[in-house]
């Protein structure tokens, strides 16, 4: 079972289906969102089968295949996942049949094509596969630069109003990220030995000589950070958040900032151990700053969307402190965050995306007792809402208390700023949802029809399925973390770091000695 | 008295400039023998005929390493690449030249002596059909180009340019519309690249001086072993290379490109940042590797300095254009700017990759400025910046293939744009020029502005009622814009034929 090419196939086969819908008449409207649907389950189908056929005992990387691309480079279409990889991959399977369930009319409010829509939203998922699929790192480079090009036209043509400031906004800042990468791409390409082969330059990593390997670390982490986006990078996710259609705009927070922390990940740490150490502590304040800093922001927002870009922010730097703590336990609650954050956040961007759909506003003061009209879908809101602040039962409490005292036994002091970030997350959540859904009902409200049709039977098929990830994630989380932890230790190895013993340990050895 | 020896000729190895050069001649006979009516189309099946029989003539040299005629040309590896590109680049920029469909008449006006606003000129500017002197000045430009290309000393690179430039000035001023501004451009180009040639000239005395001959490999024995003035070899280098910098369009010797860009009629400057570029980084390339290769820690610097100045003004510049041929030409300055960082890596990799980045960039701006000729409205070519928005409704192909030729400008992945801009880069950090890389990395930032600026017209902003009719291309402009979008894409996605050719042809012989 494992010699079945599932990364190629499975980068692929969205490829296919985008250009496929792109083929169908603009007329044909509900063909075009059928056939990308199906598609995108079937997607989901092989990736579920590969997470079946994952050896979770087995070697780092799995289901390894590379075909020849240009030999005088040795750039190679090498695929292969560790676990990282594969949770971010299964990820992105479920997330995107739910986002093109939930997009279903979207476009139609607009005199926009529905069958181009869809086809960016598959040709997307094909770049989102290939990113975390590659290892190699020339393909990882063409991936990462290729995904901003269907996103620039979804937020571009498809947002909201200010949706061209957003698009441009998003595109320069990536692609300065992305320049940033290149020369690092081409620098480790020449100090590595030509090649862009991940195994052959993480095994070269230690041969690099220590001042070009901070510079090459800066360049990947300038670009991973961007893309995350970390604070003081962080500027173009509101914007570009804020005028994407909600669906894209859960993508775009849900799997394409992943990439970043991935890349931190598998390229920076795993490929500069000493300059990853030696940035650690900047990273680090870096992070806890934007948990604060982000988390602030989000309190005083009236743009429901703008809103949630923010909270999106203050995780990522859970995220990033998780990374650069290096401890297993910091690690693994940081991958587990990457998955739980997809799922909440992007809960929580479709759900306000219903409400801006019935509205016509992304503005909270729009809204007020919306509750009383629509009770199941305020509940939703609720629910996603207690999701994003890491409600103990839901998924990410248990990431973000796997972070928190996995960087607590390193350094405490972080910990502790970070931890004040829990407290300013019920603040935003909170004071978000009793905003919008509860207290006196806005008068205006009653005028918009559309605020009087409950939740549909679409709109629960969306969200049932994610509701159902975060609480069994929530209570029961071994089948992910399993499949994590492994692929975080090695990562923690290539560091060099190895996890602090109980204190208890360490006095019994000195005593022994 | 002396026997006079008459050098020996390998006419093999000089067929493919031979056949253009005899093909120029018999186009200008073919000017005065036959019947107007059926000119364009005899003229046209010879150029087009010459170029390919050209090509073919090139493909059967391929293993050719030689010197030939006294030591006036050399065929190698990289002469035979270069003609290569020249002739299949010149090959597509005469099918835009050749079109005749888009507007009637075709691009080219009829007579261009004829005062401008006069009677007869508005009557020319009607319907009559253009020049087709166009063909043979186009074919001998080529030929200029091919022998500039493999000219191994400095006299016959002096000729070989001014048959490449005469043609050329004339060419310019040959628009059908908006002829003041085409009459302006070719002026300036004259004027300047006369300059240019002057310079070029002065400087081949002064190695001639140092020297004691003019032979590249003779200049290059001095440089390794000096008996005169170094002030000669200095002086002289920097005369020779301002004349081709000159040529090649890198800042501070660029004044002229967005002006002669958007003044010639829009076939003529898709030839010119096409073939030109890749004639003058080919004479570039010999003059520094084979030449001067003794003294390159001097140059390096120097030139260093230039490519940083060309990225910089192209880019900057580009993006205060409101004029798509002048936006165009400010990019094509800026990428010849990254096209030197590639010659300035001074090792094998440098030669290969500057020399896939002129043949990538070559087709690419091909098909942008075939694109440039069909957006139109009742004046002829639209070239405002702001008439060109919402044409991503109006003709979504079109507007897709130019996005397309766009993004391989700014260097994404997928496009032949990214793959040149990598090998050229890479082969920088190799030959330990660090510093160029960081800022045409730097540059390609600003340069991705003004890109995205024209998709942001193209297909976020709506329709206006200005917004020009994009014209049904003839067969001719089809078939450049299928073959330039085309490359374009093969160039990125299976790059690897083509790297492994300018591998393979990335050695000088002395």
């Amino acid at each position: 079972m494992n010699d079945f090419p599932f990364l190629s196939i499975l980068t692929l086969l969205p490829l296919v289906g985008a250009i496929v819908v792109a083929l169908v008449p603009k007329q044909k409207a509900e063909l075009a969102k059928t056939i990308a649907f199906a598609w995108s389950l079937v997607v989901l189908v092989l990736s579920i089968v590969m997470w079946i056929a994952f050896n979770v005992g087995g070697d780092r990387f799995q289901f390894r295949e590379s075909y020849a691309w240009i030999p005088s480079w040795d750039a190679r279409f090498t695929f292969a996942a560790d676990g990282i990889a594969l949770v971010m991959l299964m990820l992105i399977a479920i997330l995107f049949p739910i986002v093109i369930l939930a997009s279903w009319h979207d476009v139609e409010k607009s005199n926009r094509s529905a069958p181009i829509y869809f086809s960016l939203l598959l040709a997307f998922e094909f770049t989102m596969i290939g990113v975390f699929a590659a290892a190699d790192i020339f393909l990882f480079y063409v991936f990462f630069e290729v995904m901003l090009i269907p996103m620039y036209f979804i937020i571009g043509s498809f947002g909201g109003p200010r949706r061209q400031y957003a698009a441009v906004k998003f595109f320069l800042y990536s692609l300065v990220g992305g320049l940033f990468m290149l020369a690092a791409v081409i620098g480790l390409w020449v100090v590595g030995g030509h090649t862009f082969d991940w195994g052959k330059l993480a095994e070269a990593a230690g041969s690099i000589d220590q001042n070009t390997a901070r510079w090459l670390f800066l360049g990947f982490f300038v670009a991973f950070a961007i893309k995350a986006p970390f604070f003081p990078f962080h500027t173009w996710l509101p914007d570009a958040g804020g005028a994407a259609p909600a669906g894209a705009a859960a993508l775009l927070v849900g799997v394409m900032d992943k990439v970043g922390t991935f890349g931190i990940l598998r390229y920076c740490l795993s490929l500069f151990p000493e300059a990853s150490r030696w940035f650690a502590p900047a990273a680090l304040v870096l992070g806890v700053i934007g948990i604060i800093y982000a988390a602030l922001l989000a309190v005083g927002q009236n743009d429901l969307k703008r809103l949630v870009s923010y909270t999106s922010i203050a995780h990522f730097g859970f995220i990033g402190i998780g990374i650069f703590a290096f401890t297993t336990q910091a690690g693994t609650g940081s991958v587990l965050y990457m998955v739980n954050h997809g799922l909440a956040t992007g809960l929580l961007f479709i759900v306000v995306g219903m409400f801006v759909a019935r509205r016509g506003s992304n503005l909270i003061s729009d809204f007020g007792g919306a509750g009383k009209l629509v009770p199941v879908l305020a509940g939703v809101f609720f629910f996603a809402g207690l999701a994003s602040l890491a409600l103990p039962g839901t998924a990410p409490f248990i990431s973000e208390f796997l972070v928190l005292i996995g960087t607590f036994t390193v350094h405490p002091a972080y910990a502790v700023v970070a931890t004040a970030g829990i407290i300013l997350a019920a603040a935003y959540v909170l004071w978000m949802v009793q905003r919008t859904t509860q207290g006196d009902l806005n008068p205006a409200l009653t005028e918009v029809p559309e605020m009087r049709k409950d939740i549909t039977l679409r709109e629960k098929v969306v969200v049932a399925p994610l509701i159902l990830l975060i609480i069994v994630l929530g209570f029961y989380p071994k089948p992910v973390t399993d499949v994590i932890n492994p692929a975080v230790e090695a990562t923690m190895q290539d560091v060099g770091k190895q996890d602090p013993g109980p204190t208890a340990v360490v006095a019994n050895e000195r005593v022994a000695r | 008295m002396e026997d006079l020896k008459l050098p020996g000729i390998d006419y093999g190895a000089l067929l493919p400039m031979l056949i253009l050069f005899g093909a120029a001649c018999v186009g200008i006979l073919v000017e005065v023998f036959t019947p107007r009516r059926s000119r364009n189309v005899i003229q046209l099946s010879l150029a087009l005929l010459a170029v390919v029989a050209s090509f073919v003539a090139v493909i059967f040299q391929h293993d050719t390493r030689t010197i030939t005629i006294g030591g006036a040309v050399a065929i190698d590896g990289p002469t035979l690449f270069l003609q290569g590109s020249l002739l299949a680049l010149g090959l597509v920029s005469l099918l835009l030249i050749g079109e005749r469909q888009i507007e009637r008449g075709g691009p080219f006006v009829s007579q261009a002596a004829i005062t401008v606003g006069s009677q007869k000129d508005l009557r020319q500017a009607g319907d009559q059909p253009g020049a087709t002197e166009v063909y043979p000045l186009t074919v001998f430009s080529l030929g200029g180009m091919l022998l500039f290309v493999a000219a191994n000393d400095l006299l016959t690179m002096f000729i070989a340019l001014e048959v490449l430039s005469l043609p050329l000035y004339l060419m310019c001023a040959l628009a059908r519309r908006r002829r003041l501004l085409s009459q302006e451009a070719a002026l300036k180009y004259f004027l300047l690249g006369s300059y240019a040639s002057a310079f070029f000239l002065f400087g081949v005395a002064l190695i001639y001086g140092f020297a004691g001959g003019i032979a590249l490999s003779q200049v290059h024995e001095a440089v390794a072993n000096p008996e005169r003035s170094q002030v000669l070899l200095y002086g002289g280098l920097a005369l020779i290379a301002i004349g081709l910098l000159f040529k090649a369009a890198l800042a501070p010797f660029h004044v002229w490109t967005p002006d002669v860009y958007q003044g010639a009629p829009t076939p003529v400057t898709a030839l010119m940042a096409a073939c030109t570029k890749v004639a003058a980084f080919g004479a570039l390339l010999r003059i520094l590797y084979v030449a001067f290769d003794g003294v390159r820690w001097d140059f390096q610097p120097v030139l260093g300095t230039i490519a940083v100045l060309t990225m910089l003004v192209g880019a900057v510049l580009a993006i205060t254009q409101t004029d798509m041929k002048r936006l165009l030409a400010y990019s094509s300055i800026a990428n010849a700017g990254y096209v030197l960082v590639g010659v300035l890596a001074l090792n094998e990799e440098g030669l290969s990759s500057t020399m896939f980045y002129l043949v990538a960039y070559g087709f690419s701006v091909l098909a942008a400025f075939g694109i440039v000729t069909l957006v139109r409205d009742a004046d002829g070519e639209a070239t405002h910046l702001a008439r060109w928005a919402g044409l991503g409704r109006k003709s979504p192909l079109v507007a897709g293939a130019f996005t397309f030729i766009l993004l391989a400008f700014a260097g994404i992945p997928l496009t032949s744009g990214f793959t040149a801009k990598f090998a050229v880069f890479g082969a920088a950090v190799e030959g330990g020029q660090t510093w160029l890389v960081v800022f045409g990395v730097i540059t390609s930032m600003l340069l991705a502005f003004p890109y995205l600026r024209v998709v942001v017209l193209l297909w976020l902003s709506e329709p206006s009622e200005t917004t020009p009719t994009v014209s049904i291309p003839g067969f001719l402009t089809s078939a450049a814009l299928v073959i330039g979008v085309v490359a374009t894409i093969a160039l990125g996605v299976v790059p690897a034929p083509l790297i492994d050719l300018t591998r393979d042809a990335a050695q000088f012989v002395r």
